[in-house]
């Protein structure tokens, strides 16, 4: 064995050390691990690490029928399910051709914009909690909470609804929950107002968050962000506007873009996303058509015609794809899942390159990461 | 130098609008339940665990063990066996078991069955030490109900999950 050779500590080049964030931290709200290699206080290379919640969403799809499938989907992302079952009861209603009722597409649209609010207002107090603020979540979760009433009121569950059915929805909504969206609209208004002058105007986060976590329009294009962390860099890319499913081509509402790419442009997209959605619930609940909530010929036991289906919706944190293929069987042949915190989540190496640590976990929270959306 | 002092300015002025948002907020009604004393009332459309509904009639469980819930079921948590009696024209159910360990409270059991005869708990605050409390022998629970009623079966009280506020 030979004596290893002694470099004198002046002739290193830089001394580094590894820094491991998590899997259990309170800054990455999950089980999501980072693996820091620092420069002193400078990060050098942030690698994440992922797969600690792993549960196998998509090869669960190919031993069970195409219903059963259904709360897997709710419990991807579990801060915004509504969308998630969405795409894929979508999905599954493009293959076997059923049509849904036009009732409820609308209660469809209603209840995933509530849900987008509900999965904002989470992140924008779990996002100021990780920047040290803990007034804000408070305020938020009082929000939150009534729109979790009106939904559990209406899907009986919190948060894995799983209420969307193939052809429509399973339960009709009642005189109170369209009160109840109403005042809700009456009500987040000024409450948006008042974080604007609690916390948007707050000198100490506008510090905080402003030129800070600069991703450009290039490296959201190059690892495929999406959402608001890619208007956050000014490309106004929404599932929305961009392929309208449902019936959002029936609503005015606006795509906010912020051009700077810094985390305060992620920031304020998803305060004004929250203004927008406010105007699509507002809009849907004026035109909410009569009529049934569930078509009537959706076969027992559905076995979609063989081929190859996709369909994408504007989920609270993204794109989020479902790829279904079918080959005419009672279980799905495959069952391929586009998550957007992935896809998010990757780019954070190459926008935290040379940053500060405080600064590198601003930058993940404004990600808004959800970690089984990565993991799935 | 002026921009300095004018972001100092505005940065104060900031705060002070802040703090006036927390301090009005001070004067507002609380929101919070104080849960272990009071307890918010369920929906009705609440999905709990699930539980076998007696015939009004009869007394009896509606449920004749078409094993539909058991289908539908996405995690496999629940188990139905039946008899059919002589001189009866259906089977009545002799065993429903279900392992609210793996159960995800989707609902799609109480969907597929077409006589209505399940229905969602109310429970929500369960709670135990034990795995074994939640395998939940619902045939034998709505038993036990049926004999506390006085209408006929000696079938000995069952051992309940419990279901207590801590």
């Amino acid at each position: 064995m030979s004596a290893p050779e002694v470099i004198p500590a002046s002739d290193k080049p830089c001394e580094t050390f590894v820094l491991n964030v998590g899997p259990q931290h309170p800054a990455t709200h999950g089980v999501l691990r980072l693996k820091l290699t620092m420069d002193g206080e400078y990060i050098m290379r942030a690698e994440p690490v992922c797969g600690y919640i792993h549960r196998m969403h998509e090869k669960m799809g190919e031993n069970r029928t195409w219903a059963q499938f259904l709360p897997n989907t709710g419990r991807i992302d579990y801060l915004a399910a509504m969308a998630y079952n969405h795409a894929y009861v979508a999905a599954v209603e493009r293959a076997a051709k059923i049509a849904v009722p036009p009732r409820a597409e609308y209660i469809r649209v209603i209840t995933t914009e509530l849900n987008r609010i509900s999965s904002h207002l989470v992140w924008f107090g779990a996002f100021l909690l990780d920047l040290g603020g803990f007034t804000p979540l408070l305020y938020a979760f009082d929000d939150r909470e009534q729109i979790l009433d009106m939904l559990e009121a209406v899907t009986g569950s919190r948060l894995t609804y799983c209420y969307y059915r193939f052809g429509g929805v399973c339960n009709d909504v009642d005189a109170d929950f369209i009160r109840g969206c109403r005042d809700f609209v009456a009500r987040l208004r000024p409450r948006l107002k008042m974080y604007r002058t609690l916390v948007t105007d707050n000198i100490i986060l506008r510090k905080r968050l402003e030129g800070i976590g600069f991703i450009s329009q290039e490296m959201c294009r190059k690892y495929g962000a999406t959402g608001p962390v890619i208007r956050g860099s000014g490309v106004a890319y929404d599932v929305r506007k961009i392929e309208p499913y449902s019936v959002y081509r029936e609503f005015d509402f606006d795509i906010p873009t912020f051009p700077e790419g810094d985390c305060m442009a992620r920031y304020l997209v998803r305060m004004e996303e929250m203004a927008q959605s406010l105007r699509i619930i507002e809009q849907a609940v004026d035109k909410l058509p009569d009529g049934p909530v569930l078509s009537s010929g959706v076969p027992r036991v559905l076995k979609p015609p063989a081929g190859d289906y996709c369909f994408a919706v504007e989920a609270a944190r993204g794109r989020f794809l479902v790829r279904i293929v079918s080959d005419n069987k009672e279980i799905p042949y495959r069952v391929r899942l586009r998550t957007p915190c992935f896809s998010n989540l990757s780019l954070f190496e190459e926008a935290t390159a040379g940053m500060m640590l405080p600064d590198a976990l601003a930058v993940l929270g404004s990600l808004d990461l959800v970690i089984p959306d990565i993991d799935r | 130098m002026k921009k300095y002092l004018k972001e100092i300015g505005g940065g104060f002025y900031s705060l002070m609008l802040g703090m006036r948002v927390t301090l009005a907020q001070f004067f507002k009604p609380t929101v919070t339940v104080h849960y272990p004393h009071e307890s918010l009332k369920m929906t009705p459309r609440f999905r709990g665990h699930i539980e076998l509904v007696r015939d009004p009639k009869t007394g009896q469980a509606m449920c004749f063990a078409c094993k539909v819930c058991e289908k539908a079921c996405p995690s496999d948590c629940i188990i139905v066996e039946g008899v059919k009696k002589e001189g009866e024209k259906r089977k009545s159910v002799t065993e429903f078991k279900l392992d609210f360990t793996k159960c995800s409270l989707c609902g799609s059991c109480v969907e597929a069955c077409k006589s209505n005869a399940i229905q969602f708990s109310k429970a929500y605050n369960m709670v135990s030490m034990n795995k074994e409390d939640f395998i939940m022998n619902l045939f034998q629970k709505l038993e036990s109900e049926r004999s506390a009623d006085g209408q006929a079966t000696a079938t000995p009280p069952p051992e309940q999950p419990k279901s207590e506020v801590p």
